[in-house]
């Protein structure tokens, strides 16, 4: 078993515990931004979608990287952007006025 | 700077960008610090986009650039549409992400930069299945969302036989491949037999599982990233993508509990079918309806009032009627307030953002757990568009399909006034006796239609009487 496969399960099981502890705090409320929002910070897929598509390798990989890079980028845009047009929209009694 | 050198400063960067992910989500913990989470993201996500950009491996940015600005194309639109397009706008994203990170498993399976191993032919092989499946499997639901495909579940017989074996075809393959990865030729029909049954998985399952089912794939999709972390050896998307797949893990099992059922019951369940001969056994029983001017004088002559919203209301866009109905009720200093029920709608919180939109104030919300026990304080439920979560035949009726799902206990309030098309049973087939009790009104209409009437006859009533 590759060494770098165990430092990435210590990551991702590390990462998964702090997901569930901080996911869990999130209020019912914000159910739909939340899942908006975690689908933009998943977009940073965008970041291994630039490199396969910039090394330029072969067509198809660069093809296949081109997809992803533009696939991965929308839902970064649009990710941010609809989860903060939710959010804006949360108002409380107090500030109903403003 | 010498290239190690680089390559540590990127390194750096995606640890700043992981940090503030994790700070992002935190910030989601309130309504009130909310906006700093998605501005955290995005300064994150820039950060780590931008650094990407000088890392020396790119070298055609021809080939970055002109799909950012394609991918900003579509995505601003997207980040624009109308609230009530939400669950499919969702769903559309968890089939891009999915999309994204099956193509880049595919392309770096074609790279060949690094020896395959058998190890990494395993991860490179999970990868791909789950990403691919996961983006027909999306494309699917948010077909069923914007009604380009029939919401009803899609069934037939032998179907989970049908289904599974595919599944089983695609891990198969991926067996093969580990055994003897040279066998190259059954990657791309691997690749073929996941996305079909990603098909195959979510054309049985109905509209009204919608909630559980959006969630499972949202986590499908984290999972898919991370696993894309594994095979590139990149920490930044195995921490996104357990993020990501923690957070539908944690929604699917919130939308299962909320129905009582499990993920493989959603899954393989096909709801909407067993209830047929439940719903072939039907008595004439006697409801009694109002008109709109009852409604707005029992409304009216209440202390306490709770709205509780449903698909139907979200259908008839009536949020910003109820938003003027809520306004009059609460300046005749009726206590109003909004039962929301976590399946309620087709996404988790789905509720929530269309009231929001409407400017009901988010503190007027109430979870179901919390709102249950103010019931038989209530003098008046008002039920628009939702049927199943106010069933009673759930707490009573261990026969019905839906027996032992926590529901909005509805009927202890002194009146109860559904906002009905009809007396058509509702998504499931399910008869619902909350229509048949007493104290309940069936006010029959379009959601949106009937309480503009009610709105007219309050907002009428208060003029004439000052």
């Amino acid at each position: 078993m590759p060494q770098d496969f165990i430092s990435n399960l210590y990551v991702f099981i590390l990462a998964g515990f702090v997901g569930f502890g901080v996911i869990t705090r999130v209020s019912p409320l914000l159910h739909t931004p939340l899942m908006s929002l975690t689908n933009a910070l998943d977009a940073i897929v965008v970041v291994a979608a630039i490199i396969i598509a910039g090394r330029h390798e072969t067509p198809l990989t660069t093809v296949l990287g081109a997809i992803a890079v533009a696939a991965s980028f929308s839902n970064m845009v649009g990710g941010f952007l609809i989860t903060d047009r939710m959010l804006r929209m949360f108002k409380s009694r107090g500030s109903k006025q403003s | 700077m010498t290239e190690l050198a680089l390559q540590q400063y990127l390194d750096f960067a995606y640890i700043i960008a992981v940090v503030l992910f994790i700070l992002s989500l935190k910030f989601l913990s309130s309504p009130v610090t909310a906006r700093w989470g998605v501005l955290a993201g995005e300064i994150g996500a820039a950060l780590a986009v931008a650094v990407t950009l000088f890392n020396p491996e790119v070298a055609h940015y021809k080939w970055v650039l002109i799909p950012l600005i394609i991918g900003a194309g579509v995505g601003i639109p997207l980040g624009l549409v109308h609230m009530t397009a939400v669950p499919q706008r969702t769903a559309l994203s968890h089939a891009f992400g999915a999309l994204s990170a099956a193509m880049i498993g595919i392309a770096e399976f074609y790279a060949g930069t690094t020896p395959v191993t058998r190890f990494g032919m395993g991860e490179i092989s999970l990868e791909v299945i789950i990403g691919s499946l996961t983006f027909t499997g999306s494309l699917i639901a948010a077909g069923k969302l914007q009604e380009f495909l029939p919401q009803r579940p899609i069934v037939y017989r032998g179907q989970n036989i049908v289904s599974l074996s595919v599944l089983a075809g695609a891990l198969g393959l991926a067996v093969a491949l580990v055994v003897n990865p040279a066998h190259a030729i059954l990657f791309p029909i691997m690749v073929v037999v996941a996305l079909i049954f990603g098909v195959l998985l979510v054309t049985p399952i109905g509209g009204a599982d919608m909630p559980t089912v959006i969630s499972l794939l949202n986590s499908y999709a984290g999972i898919s990233a991370a696993l894309l972390g594994f095979v590139l050896n990149s920490k930044v998307l195995v921490v996104a993508g357990a993020l990501d797949g923690s957070s539908g893990l944690i929604l699917s099992i919130i939308m299962c509990k909320a129905m009582n059922r499990s993920f493989t019951n959603v899954m393989f369940g096909a709801f909407g079918q067993v209830q047929v001969s439940a719903a072939g056994v039907k008595e004439e029983r006697v409801v009694r309806s109002a008109a709109a001017e009852d409604a707005a004088a029992i409304l009216a002559a209440a202390s306490k009032v709770v709205i509780v919203p449903g698909y139907g209301m979200a259908v008839a866009q009536a949020q910003h009627k109820v938003r003027e109905l809520y306004d009059l009720l609460t300046k005749k200093g009726v206590e109003v307030s909004f039962a929301i029920h976590p399946v309620a709608g087709r996404m988790p919180g789905h509720m929530n953002v269309l009231l929001a939109e409407a400017d009901i104030p988010y503190d007027r919300l109430i979870e179901m757990d919390e709102i249950n026990g103010d019931f038989p304080q209530t003098d008046v439920a008002l039920i628009i568009g939702a049927n199943d979560v106010t069933n009673p035949a759930a707490r009573s009726d261990a026969g019905s399909p839906i027996y032992g799902m926590p529901i909005l206990d509805v009927d202890k309030a002194r009146t109860v006034m559904v906002i009905k098309r009809s007396m058509s049973p509702g998504f499931a087939g399910i008869d619902n006796p909350l229509y048949y009790l007493d104290n309940t009104l069936m006010l029959f209409g379009d959601a949106k239609a009937f309480v503009g009437g009610i709105v007219r006859e309050l907002s009428g009533a208060s003029a004439a009487h000052g």
